[in-house]
């Protein structure tokens, strides 16, 4: 156990350092550009230095690096205020799911533009009657020669409307229990009766969807996995999806929990001089710690040739839950101010407004809290499932709410 | 960067585990709680023999000269069998209080004896209720000797020597005596606590034969010092306490039927022990930080102790208590094991200082690290 670098890892660090220290995008370059293009300017910034998808093969545009130097990358990066967030569905999830269940073309053709941040992905899974329950989906698929036609609709799809192409779930089997009778896509989300309808969030923001499919055709060359193989294939994406989502530390964390805390008083005295708010910020400190070092552990079993397993999930529920306490607990240290979400008149130009009116999101996507204390407590520890109604039934005769 | 133990240290811990199934079973455990002795007194000399009380004692004086990561991997396992031992008091407090404080002649009469197994030492340092601070020191040395009163002491009757922290009118406030303990000029009484299983005492000193132990006036920052060092060791034995209560309760509950199925396959059970399992990951996590940081003498170890000992306070309190809840009627039985978690979880969580003593302590540590 050593928590310093090597001398090798130091280099790395110092050569990552110095790199990001020359190349980080200025405000005036980042001037004028959406949220979308800033990204795509700093990836391909990375990309074309070698500094994208630092573990990937380098043919793929990566640099083979260790699961330590991720660390150390991450670290340093996160020195910096740096645009990003749009590609982690494609580079976190679609792309360890193609290079794990596609073939040599699909690499040679779609790696280098995920990491390129050239093209962008989506996640086609949840359904209005699919959520927890995902495999419960119905979105319908039927072989047509060379193609599968499409029917059916998504829903929850995070950036359906700026994504170059989608990974989809459907159903090919009605007349198998629900997990058999799945296969898994990707598609080019341009194709021809794809339509997408923005869903406005309690935030007042839109950047998730509907997505509908109608004779929406896609080649068989774009299935991952057998037909009937699609429930595995998705779980490779849906360990993933907790080990990229993961802890959440964007947002209201314990240095801006502390920073306000020193400066608005309690009985006129900072408030960080109460020791209910001290053990407050201890907590979250503790979980912000324990999360951190979790993750390093992690990364110390994958450079032994581990894969991320469910215990990641722990990332996201104690993460999510988290930031929307902290959240709530420093807009009740402002007292009557703390409703007030005004750029310009709100403490951190409205973070914690913002952070806690996103929060519930957080809890939600890509597996509640619920789902993922049920994945450690049944992978993890070994508990057994809640009995299902529908276990051994074929799918088209499982009970539904419209039935 | 490295962030696991080595194949030695996994070694060391398989050892550590077989020994302890084999001479601290359950009914050992059991025999202490039920009984007078203040501790497992075969089980201490077996200890001794397997030298884990030498583990970090250097070799010329009679230890082993391992590291502290050595150190926690034994810590945890002492943990997870709840060793009725003085094995804390003697290791993590008196050993760690002499290498820190110790004349040369202090250490080359203590060290080995506490390496050895052949003495006991214990730290005294509450005087009664409340968290103890520099001005609330009663314990003072007199012109003929130290006079005052400690309470509790762990281990106070067992153990040969104490190190008793004292007011002083110089420096930071209070020096630290090194305590003979048998002797006329110190009486000693058994106080019962929450926990059978641990030996606690009363202490008097009246006119007692005392000597300084580092420098007079230095006793208060030596205080925090050495608990900084203590709380990483007690966060191991926390740790490894909570994932045997969290294993248990996960035994039970699969074991335990109701309404026709396990109760394990209840999310309400599965939700508790899902929460048992983060509160003991996320201590764990912080534990190897709080293990590298004393390791390494690091700069960062009064925030890597803080932050270590305040999950782990949580994370034992949290499974120990749910595990009781979790065997339900049986689990508040005297015949049922669960009340050996139950105990020692809270017994650890006060004996160097609670979870709002840590908690402060963290945010201080936090605040110094940001202004350095």
């Amino acid at each position: 156990m050593d928590f310093n670098d090597t001398a090798e890892e130091a280099a790395f660090r110092a050569e990552a350092a110095a790199w990001l220290k020359d190349n980080v995008p200025t405000q005036e370059e980042l001037a004028g550009l959406d949220d979308i293009a800033a990204a795509k300017l700093w990836q391909k910034r990375k990309y074309d230095a070698g500094w994208a998808c630092i573990r990937w093969e380098k043919k793929y545009g990566g640099r083979e690096a260790t699961a330590i130097e991720q660390v150390i990358w991450n670290q340093e990066e996160a020195k910096y205020d740096t645009p990003g967030g749009v590609f982690v569905i494609g580079q976190g999830m679609a792309a360890p799911t193609l290079m794990t269940w596609g073939k040599p073309e699909h690499h040679e053709r779609f790696l280098p533009k995920l990491a390129s941040g050239e093209e962008i992905w989506c996640q086609l899974f949840s359904e209005p009657a699919g959520g927890s329950d995902l495999a419960a989906l119905r979105t319908k698929a039927e072989r047509d020669g060379d193609d599968w036609v499409i029917n059916g609709q998504k829903i929850w799809t995070s950036g359906a409307h700026y994504s170059d192409y989608g990974i989809l779930v459907v159903r090919t089997d009605p007349n198998v229990p629900k997990h058999k009778g799945l296969s898994y896509f990707f598609l080019d989300m341009k194709s021809p009766g794809v339509e997408i309808k923005p869903i406005k969030q309690l935030t007042g923001g839109a950047n998730f969807n509907e997505v509908y499919f109608t004779d929406v055709r896609i080649p068989d060359s774009q299935r991952l996995g057998e037909v009937g193989q699609g429930w595995q294939v998705a779980l490779t994406t849906l360990m993933n999806e907790r080990a990229a989502i993961g802890g959440g530390g964007a947002g209201v964390n314990v240095d801006v929990a502390y920073r306000i805390a020193s400066e608005v008083m309690i009985d006129d005295k900072p408030a960080i001089e109460d020791s209910a708010v001290r053990a407050k910020l201890a907590d979250w400190y503790v979980q912000e710690s324990g999360l951190r070092f979790t993750g390093y552990r992690s990364m110390t079993a994958m450079s032994r040739g581990e894969i991320p397993g469910p215990e990641n999930s722990i990332g996201k529920l104690v993460g999510a839950p988290k930031t929307q306490e902290m959240a709530s607990y420093c807009m009740d240290l402002l007292e009557m101010s703390g409703a007030i979400w005004d750029d310009k008149l709100s403490k951190e130009a409205g973070l914690l407004q913002l952070t806690y009116m996103g929060a519930p999101g957080g809890r939600i996507a890509g597996g509640t809290d619920e789902i993922m204390a049920n994945i450690i407590a049944e992978r993890v520890l070994g508990m057994p499932q809640e009995p299902r109604m529908d276990k051994g039934m074929s799918f088209n005769e499982v009970p539904t709410g419209s039935n | 960067m490295n962030f696991e133990f080595s194949e030695e240290q996994e070694l060391l811990r398989e050892q550590a585990r077989g020994f302890l199934t084999e001479h601290c079973p359950p009914t050992a455990v059991r025999a202490v709680l039920n009984g007078d002795a203040d501790h497992d007194q075969a089980l201490w000399q077996k200890i001794a023999e397997m030298g884990w009380t030498a583990t970090v004692i250097p070799e010329e004086f009679g230890g082993l000269g391992l590291s502290y990561l050595e150190l926690v991997v034994i810590a945890e396992e002492l943990g997870r069998a709840v060793a009725p031992v003085p094995f804390s008091s003697s290791v993590y407090l008196a050993t760690e209080a002499l290498l820190a404080c110790g004349s040369t002649e202090q250490k080359e009469k203590w060290l080995p004896l506490l390496a050895s197994g052949e003495a006991i030492g214990t730290f005294a340092l509450a005087e009664g209720n409340g968290r103890p601070s520099v001005k609330s020191l009663n314990t003072r040395m007199g012109a003929n000797g130290l006079n005052g009163r400690k309470i509790p002491v762990a281990d106070g009757r067992a153990a040969d020597f104490a190190v008793v922290v004292g007011a002083s009118d110089s420096g930071d406030g209070a020096s630290w005596y090194l305590v003979e303990l048998d002797q006329a000029g110190v009486s000693r009484e058994a106080v019962r606590t929450l926990d059978f299983t641990r030996g606690h005492a009363v202490l008097e000193f009246k006119d007692a034969d005392a000597e300084l132990l580092g420098g007079e006036g230095a006793g208060w920052a030596a205080t925090d010092r050495l608990l900084d060092r203590a709380a990483v060791l007690f966060a191991w034995e926390q740790v490894g306490l909570a994932d045997a209560a969290m294993i248990q309760a996960r035994d039970y509950a699969m074991g335990r039927y109701a309404f026709g199925r396990a109760i394990a396959s209840y999310q309400a059970i599965k939700h508790k022990l899902a929460s048992m399992y983060v509160k003991n990951t996320l201590a764990r996590s912080n534990c190897y930080y709080g293990a590298w940081a004393l390791n390494t003498d690091s700069a960062e170890l009064p925030l890597a102790a803080a932050t270590a000992r305040v999950g782990a306070i949580q994370a034992a309190v949290f499974a120990a208590e749910e595990n009781v809840q979790t065997h339900g009627g049986m689990g508040f039985t005297w015949e049922f094991d669960c009340q050996f978690y139950y105990r020692r979880a809270k017994l650890l969580g006060v004996n160097v200082g609670s979870e709002g003593y840590w908690q402060d302590r963290l945010i201080t540590a936090y605040e110094q690290n940001n202004a350095a």
